[in-house]
């Protein structure tokens, strides 16, 4: 056997499609990424420490991965009710809602953070009726989330609609008709065969969230220590040509998040061997 | 299977139960509110001036020129995502080998890294500063601050969309239909053409329409790189920041707008697959 | 497996390759002066990388200056403008953008290109008269109609009640002009009224007095931002658009600009008795001028910014001309205001930058939580 590496499979393909995407990720992503890191050695480890646990970039972390966690789980929620109803129902208007949800990926952020300002702004669409009421929106951390959730939506209504879709109706059937209630055939039978796209879905909103910079700068305000997200700090740093102090944080943050995300891919991993 | 229709068809009363009412209310106001009302917003503010504005807005030459380069742009990093993510999905849903997660992890990897990030790696890898980037102005090889390091920017950014949405599915649906296929004779090419890319084609298709978007739609890290040259660099999202930067706001929507205008696409891709599907269930 | 191994080849050259290609392909309007056969009408393509507000100038300079050299040389410029914030726009020039001339918000940013890309001498600034500098500008209040708040003066603006609206100094090249303005402003009153005090060994203590009331003025200021933006055309939109804040500090041409674009009947603008004098510098950018055979139109480009036709054209954009002839004939423009130099009151960019803007330095001391 040539391939002791993988576990024994009659399919063929496999030598090939891992070399082109190991090959294709080493060269666009780790070899770029690896200059990241590179740059960032030119630091001493107590400068690199004093760069990234300054008190007004600890900060920043906790806006950022706080606004990104609640914006993705609010995804999550509403992006599976969405994904659920686009693909299970037909009913007036579902072409065009189906047709809208890519829109925060093609809408350069820079709009969409100008667009979400003039609806949450204090003289905006929105955003008047709050602060007649006391509320500001923009400019506060709820602009952030706001902000953070509009960019991550498409990602967890893409990764489940083909996986709703690809559901098979008998079993649903039979599991009703073996006398399940609509609640527990969703619980036990629909949940679990689609999480792992849910959980897809999730960490990738999750994740485009941690790095979004374009839209959020027009609607949080950037107040150090208040409003100030990681990716602008970043920027910041870059502004006054210090690019050793902006690698370190970016490293900082690159490595959070593949911690981050690894966990939720095994986990996934783990949840699925144990299925078998 | 196919969706439930909600309303009668011919005297188009609802008929659905109060779940699934429920259900498309929660979802008709969670898209409106955070996608259709951002939405209505561009098209306002192109509109505010009046449907001549809106379509002088087109008549430019930098205009054009920007659109140009965000199609090219798209088009050569789209397919390249595709071949790769085709690849990618089949190797790590199809078989089992150490250190899938962490390759997974690291697919997705360009999604967290922030848009200034994405940029800044490139100038640290082409910049003037670098041994590589120096030598390479010495040659008068243009990567960034020029179109190839607007198109590897792009990649970059919208590298993991067609993996990432086709390794879940696939998964899911496992090796059986492609091992009985091998089984009964078939070579690598036939079992992934008449097997595997019927199952995954729906999810084949969001991916596209995502990884299109984004390409067309990427600010931040195609800033870095761009250099705004007007007419030369300028891809479409930076045409809008320049012009919304020159008070013209009208233009600037109107622009903008045309990326909305993405969605009919999706519509109609949609509306075509549906479709043909459909001719051949009947056959 | 061999056929296997050349597809992927083939996919992975195509994939490194193509962007090659692409970067490869002549195009047009290119110098091409380095050909040897003469051409009846020669074409030299100019790249001139700015800063934000400048857009509206180069726009009408451009075209002069088109005509102007078509007529002395014979020769057709294409000048390419590249616009964005002062300090990303030099990091561009930095790290490889083919500028043939910078024209920037500061000279901090141009010295940066000046140490770390060497491709013009350390000294560029005394290259062209009057610093490098062929307008200045200086740092206005922009306020809403009528002046409600009654704002006069930079004292006002630390008022529990005033929203100012400025961009992050950080971020910013004007934010950074408007936070020296201020800070200016304060030495001068502690110092009564004297600001060249500052060079004078004799009141170092009063100095040091004076400096740390104005360390407390500026985190007074600050405390009345309600939003910092990353740029000057940002804070504009957030004051114009999202009408929040009373007043916001602004280069003069861009508060005459906001004004013209959004109607007079919705803003005034005061100008307080003293302000900085504003110099954004130009040059020439040697090495990348030389390599596209570009240099003596880029010469020609920014004397040209020295000609009285530059100069007007500067002065009707609200720039401050340094002509003398011309600032008459255009003295309706700009208010009588005191201004004071960063040379002067800060020790030159350098020593501003370190002390204030740095990480760790006041600005950031401003926001540290105590």
């Amino acid at each position: 056997m040539k391939w002791k590496f993988k576990q024994h499979s009659v399919l063929p393909g496999f030598g090939m499609t891992l070399g082109v995407a190991l090959t294709y990720l080493g060269l666009i992503v780790l070899l770029p990424l690896s200059l990241l890191v590179w740059n960032t050695s030119s630091l001493s480890w107590s400068e690199f420490l004093k760069v990234v646990c300054s008190a007004q970039i600890v900060a920043s972390y906790k806006l950022t991965f706080g606004a990104s966690f609640l914006a993705a789980v609010v995804n999550a929620v509403f992006g599976f009710i969405a994904a659920w109803t686009l693909t299970r129902y037909r009913f007036p208007g579902k072409k065009l809602l189906d047709a809208i949800v890519d829109m925060p990926f093609a809408m350069p952020t820079a709009v969409s953070g100008i667009a979400l300002t003039t609806i949450y702004a204090p003289n905006g669409w929105i955003g008047y009726w709050f602060a007649k009421a006391g509320m500001k929106i923009a400019y506060t951390p709820i602009g952030v989330f706001i902000a953070l959730t509009f960019i991550g939506l498409p990602f967890v209504v893409r990764t489940l609609q083909p996986s709703l879709d690809d559901l098979d109706k008998e079993i649903e059937e039979a599991a009703e008709s073996l006398g399940a209630t609509k609640w527990q055939t969703f619980w036990r039978v629909i949940l679990p065969s689609v999480l792992p796209a849910l959980a897809t879905g999730f960490t990738l909103a999750f994740a485009r969230a941690l790095g979004e910079y374009g839209s959020v700068v027009f609607i949080s305000g950037n107040l150090p220590m208040k409003t100030e997200i990681t990716a602008l700090l970043i920027y910041t740093k870059l502004e006054q040509f210090d690019y050793a102090g902006a690698t370190a944080i970016s490293v900082v943050m690159l490595g959070a998040s593949f911690v981050l995300m690894l966990i939720i891919n095994m986990t996934q991993w783990y949840a699925r061997k144990g299925k078998k | 299977m196919r969706p439930r229709r909600i309303t009668n068809k011919k005297t188009g009363r609802l008929r659905g139960n109060a779940t699934s009412l429920l259900l498309i209310f929660i979802t008709t106001a969670f898209l409106a509110l955070f996608v259709l009302l951002p939405l209505a917003a561009v098209f306002a503010e192109a509109f505010r001036k009046g449907s001549e504005a809106y379509f002088a807005s087109f008549n430019d030459r930098y205009a054009l020129a920007a659109i140009r380069l965000t199609l090219l742009t798209a088009a050569i990093a789209v397919p390249m995502n595709v071949v790769f993510g085709v690849m990618a999905a089949w190797c790590i849903a199809k078989f089992e080998f150490p250190g899938k997660n962490i390759l997974i992890t690291l697919i997705d990897l360009p999604f967290a890294i922030s848009p200034v990030i994405a940029g800044l790696i490139f100038v640290l890898a082409f910049g003037r500063q670098t041994a590589l980037g120096g030598w390479l102005i010495e040659q008068d090889i243009k990567i960034i601050f020029a179109v190839p390091g607007i198109v590897l920017a792009t990649i970059f950014v919208t590298f993991p969309f067609v993996a990432r949405e086709l390794i879940p599915l696939m998964q899911e649906q496992g090796t059986l239909e492609e091992e009985a296929a091998v089984s009964l004779g078939a070579g690598g090419w036939s079992v992934f053409w008449k097997v595997t890319l019927p199952n995954i084609k729906w999810a084949l298709l969001y991916s596209v329409i995502l990884c299109n978007a984004r390409a067309m739609g990427e600010f931040g890290a195609v800033s870095v790189v761009s250099g705004h040259i007007r007419g030369v660099t300028n891809t479409i999202p930076l045409h809008v920041e320049t012009l919304y930067a020159e008070y013209s706001y009208v233009s600037a929507f109107s622009v903008a707008s045309l990326l909305a205008f993405l969605g009919l696409v999706t519509l109609v891709a949609k509306t075509i697959l549906e479709w043909k599907t459909k001719r051949k269930d009947k056959r | 497996m061999n056929k296997k191994f050349q597809m992927t080849t083939l996919i992975l050259v195509a994939a490194i390759g193509f962007p090659f290609v692409v970067s490869c392909t002549p195009k047009n309007g290119d110098a091409d002066s380095a050909e040897g056969t003469p051409k009846v009408v020669k074409n030299v393509s100019l790249l001139n990388v700015s800063y934000d507000p400048t857009r509206e100038l180069y726009v009408e300079f451009n075209d002069a200056f088109v005509k102007h050299y078509q007529k002395e040389t014979g020769v057709n410029v294409d000048v390419k403008m590249s616009h964005g914030g002062s300090g990303k726009q030099a990091r561009a020039v930095i790290d490889g953008a083919a500028a043939d001339v910078v024209t920037l918000a500061l000279a901090y940013d141009i010295d940066v290109i000046a140490e770390k890309a060497q491709l013009f001498p350390a000294d560029w600034q005394k290259r062209l008269p009057d610093n490098s500098t062929p307008y200045t500008s200086t740092i206005v209040f922009l306020v809403r109609k009528g002046n409600p708040k009654k704002i006069a003066t930079w004292d006002d603006l630390v008022k529990p009640g005033i929203q100012v609206i400025t961009p992050n100094p950080k971020t910013s090249g004007g934010a950074r002009w408007n936070y020296l303005a201020a800070w200016g402003h304060i030495l001068k009153n502690e110092l009564g009224g004297d600001l060249k005090k500052v060079n004078d060994p004799k009141f170092a203590d009063a100095v040091k007095a004076a400096e740390e009331k104005a360390k407390e003025h500026l985190v007074a200021l600050f405390k009345n931002v309600p939003v910092l933006d990353t740029g000057a055309r940002g804070s504009t939109m957030t004051f114009v658009q999202r009408e929040i804040g009373d007043v916001l500090l602004a280069w003069e041409n861009e508060a005459v600009l906001a004004i013209k674009e959004f109607g007079t009947e919705k803003f005034d603008i005061v100008v307080p008795p003293i302000s900085i004098l504003a110099e954004p510098p130009v040059t020439v950018v040697d090495k990348v001028a030389d390599k596209n055979g570009t240099r003596e139109v880029a010469e020609a480009y920014l004397k040209f910014l020295y000609s009285k036709e530059g100069q007007e054209i500067a002065a009707k954009h609200f720039y401050r001309p340094r002509d003398k002839e011309i600032a008459a004939k255009y003295a309706g423009n700009f208010k009588e205001v005191e201004l004071f130099s960063i040379d002067d009151v800060f020790g030159g960019w350098q020593k501003a930058q370190k002390l204030h803007f740095s990480d760790g330095g006041i600005f950031d001391q401003i926001y540290q939580p105590k």
